[in-house]
């Protein structure tokens, strides 16, 4: 059983403070994905977990042990280092067999788990080479077979494949969600990429400046963004906002539509739908389109609504070029709204 | 002129110097090894050799380098550990383990002669606290082990700091990912220090090897000061040979042999600490 819990963790390097008194409770065999903008302190958190940072205050606990007083080596947990750390002394076996040793496990065993992980890393041509033989993407699956070796019980990966080829990247997504599952770890994984952090998540964790806005499954996360941030940084592209004026009890101007929305005093607002839930029709959202851009199955259509950038995915098969006017309608059921102040969901 | 060229004709002038300094007083000191009245000859050679002190200078040169360098390198490498995690007043720290580089050999040897003479501060504070009745003559010709346990001492305290100084910079570039990395994976304070400051020192180390065991053989100033010609030492010889003696040839044999064994030991470090290409920072 090895489910990590932090409480009240946060972090200051001087006077800038990286970490806001977090809470978090990853459950035994979870995989926990953070996401968040480059700063937001992701890396920070891990650091923290591992035992490599010192928080300024609040506790960590793994496997119902505390243990932000002890040192790495003592917390059970192996890591993928966002700058990979491989040794440039040691050949990638050593590289990976290097915590395997540390443990003086018998040679046998040794050869068999690091030739386990590097096929499945796809790296077992490469065992004699040397780090600085390699290039960034193969360093990288040396860094993640050496902390796959471990077969630990909990596992800090740091955008594990950030650095390989589309391709290469989706296949390691699915072993690599494979393998630890069957090895029932509990994971938290760093990721930029929303794909990879759909595809893989039990839960997800959405950071901004150090703290967490949002912690839900991947689906909730996508469908019900807690806060207007997550909307803006989830999904590709992100949702469109619309500010909103209140002209009756539960009714709402929005860009010349006037909408059902969430019964509150406040005045004005804010409206929220995502790209692919609107549709072109006889009504809607004047839309002067401005961008076509053909993706395929869809059409990413960039137009001035109301004077503002608005993003729509349509259907390819209907025929739209630039400076055609269109009327979007946007899914009742899909529609979102913010408050201006405090950046939150308002229930409908 | 294509760029290959120039950085060689920048070091031009250095070679020249360095073969005109070097080169024309060594192949001096070979024709004086190595030419009789007849030629070439072995003659000097023998004579050294043949001299009762000779095997007892290389005896002695050699346990003393073996003695000093080891436990300079334990002590440099320990005290570099420390100076390396201070995080303030690390270079204070440094200055002050560097003063004894400051001084030339014979006034180190001189120092620890007033420490360790008859009359000296040893005696006095030994006789002072009541531990001894008469001053005990610790560097006469009958305590040979004394003087030796005074030369080793004398020379780590004189010479420990600059192995020191090359050990720290050599720790300094050792980038902390990798003791981060080792920690994770389970690596104790000491299997870090094995596993990851050794192999990847190992440049530094080679350098400080080399000049410390060449500095070690060359030993002279503090052997004379200490204990005058009771312990015979190879530089000694060749500044005995070469001025009471006054025979250049035996002297210049000596020189070739310290010569000889320095290019030993330097390709021993050499090939011992070398780093494959392939496995460099
Ligand atoms: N040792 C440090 N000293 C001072 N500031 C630091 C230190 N480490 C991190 N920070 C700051 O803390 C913040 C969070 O850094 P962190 O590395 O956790 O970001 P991240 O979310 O991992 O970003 P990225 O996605 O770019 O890796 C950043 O603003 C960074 O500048
Ligand atoms: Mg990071």
């Amino acid at each position: 059983m090895a489910e990590i819990v932090i409480k009240n963790v946060a972090k200051s390097f001087g006077a800038f403070q990286a970490l806001h008194a977090l809470d978090m409770a990853i459950a035994d065999q979870e995989f926990m994905v953070l996401l968040g903008a480059s700063g937001c302190g992701k890396t920070t958190l891990l650091r923290i977990i591992a035992g490599l940072e010192t928080p300024t205050q609040g506790e960590v606990w793994i496997g119902g042990r505390r243990v932000d007083h002890l040192p790495p080596r003592q917390r059970g947990i192996s890591m993928v280092f966002q700058n990979y750390a491989v040794f440039p002394h040691l050949t990638v076996f050593e590289n990976i067999a290097f915590g395997l040793r540390m443990q003086k496990m018998g040679q046998p065993e040794v050869e068999r788990r690091v030739r386990r992980t590097a096929e499945l890393m796809h790296i077992e041509q490469l065992l004699e080479r040397y780090s600085g033989q390699l290039s960034g993407g193969q360093r990288q699956r040396v860094a993640v077979a050496r902390a796959l070796a471990m077969e630990p019980d909990v596992i800090l990966m740091d955008e594990p494949l950030s650095n390989l080829d589309a391709l290469l990247r989706l296949e390691m997504r699915a072993e690599l969600k494979g393998v630890l599952a069957e090895s029932k770890t509990t994971t938290i994984y760093v990721t930029h990429d929303q794909v990879e952090a759909m595809s893989l998540a039990d839960r997800i964790s959405v950071m901004n400046g150090g703290k967490i806005v949002q912690n839900d499954s991947p689906v909730e996360i996508y469908r019900n963004p807690a806060a207007r941030f997550v909307g803006s940084f989830i999904g590709n592209p992100p949702m469109n906002f619309i500010p909103a004026k209140r002209t009756d009890n539960g009714r709402w101007a929005v860009a010349g539509l006037e909408l059902d929305g969430p019964r509150t005093e406040r005045e004005l607002i804010e409206f929220a739908i995502r790209p692919e839930d609107v549709f072109p029709g006889e009504e809607g959202f004047v839309a002067d389109v401005r961008v076509v851009e053909p993706l395929g199955a869809h059409t990413l259509v960039t137009c001035d609504v109301a004077g503002k950038p608005f993003r729509a995915v349509l259907e390819s098969d209907r025929r739209v070029s630039p400076g055609e006017t269109l009327k979007l309608m946007p899914a009742a059921s899909r529609i979102r709204w913010f408050d201006l102040d405090t950046q939150t969901a308002i229930p409908a | 002129m294509t760029n290959k060229a120039l950085p060689y004709l920048l070091l031009t002038p250095a070679i020249l110097f360095l073969l005109v300094f070097f080169l024309y007083p060594f192949v001096q000191i070979a024709v004086l090894a190595f030419a009789g009245p007849e030629g070439f000859t072995l003659s000097h050679f023998q004579r050294m050799t043949s001299h009762w002190k000779f095997g007892t200078a290389l005896a002695n040169t050699l346990i003393l380098t073996a003695i000093i360098v080891p436990v300079q390198l334990a002590l440099a490498l320990s005290m570099a550990s420390i100076v390396t995690r201070l995080k303030t007043g690390r270079s204070t720290i440094l200055y002050i383990f560097a003063i004894p580089l400051g001084l030339s050999d014979l006034a180190a040897g001189i120092i620890w002669l007033a420490i360790f003479e008859q009359s000296g501060f040893l005696n006095s504070l030994l006789v002072g606290l009541g531990l001894v009745e008469r001053p005990v003559l610790f560097l006469g010709y009958q305590n040979i082990g004394w003087i030796f346990a005074a030369v080793i001492i004398a020379e780590i305290w004189r010479a420990t700091a600059i192995m020191m100084v090359i050990l720290v910079s050599g720790m300094g570039i050792i980038p902390k990912e990798y003791y981060e990395a080792a920690e994770v994976f389970g690596a104790s304070r000491w299997q870090r220090f094995r596993k990851v400051t050794l192999p990847m020192l190992r440049p530094s180390l080679q350098t400080a090897l080399i000049l410390r065991t060449i500095a070690a053989f060359e030993v002279f100033a503090v052997v004379v000061a200490l204990g005058g010609t009771t312990l015979p030492v190879l530089m000694g010889e060749t500044y005995q040979w070469q001025f009471s003696l006054r025979d250049r040839s035996v002297a210049a044999s000596y020189a070739l042999v310290i010569l000889a064994i320095s290019i030993a030991a330097t390709l021993v470090f050499l090939r011992l600490l070398r780093v494959p290409k392939e496995a460099k920072i």
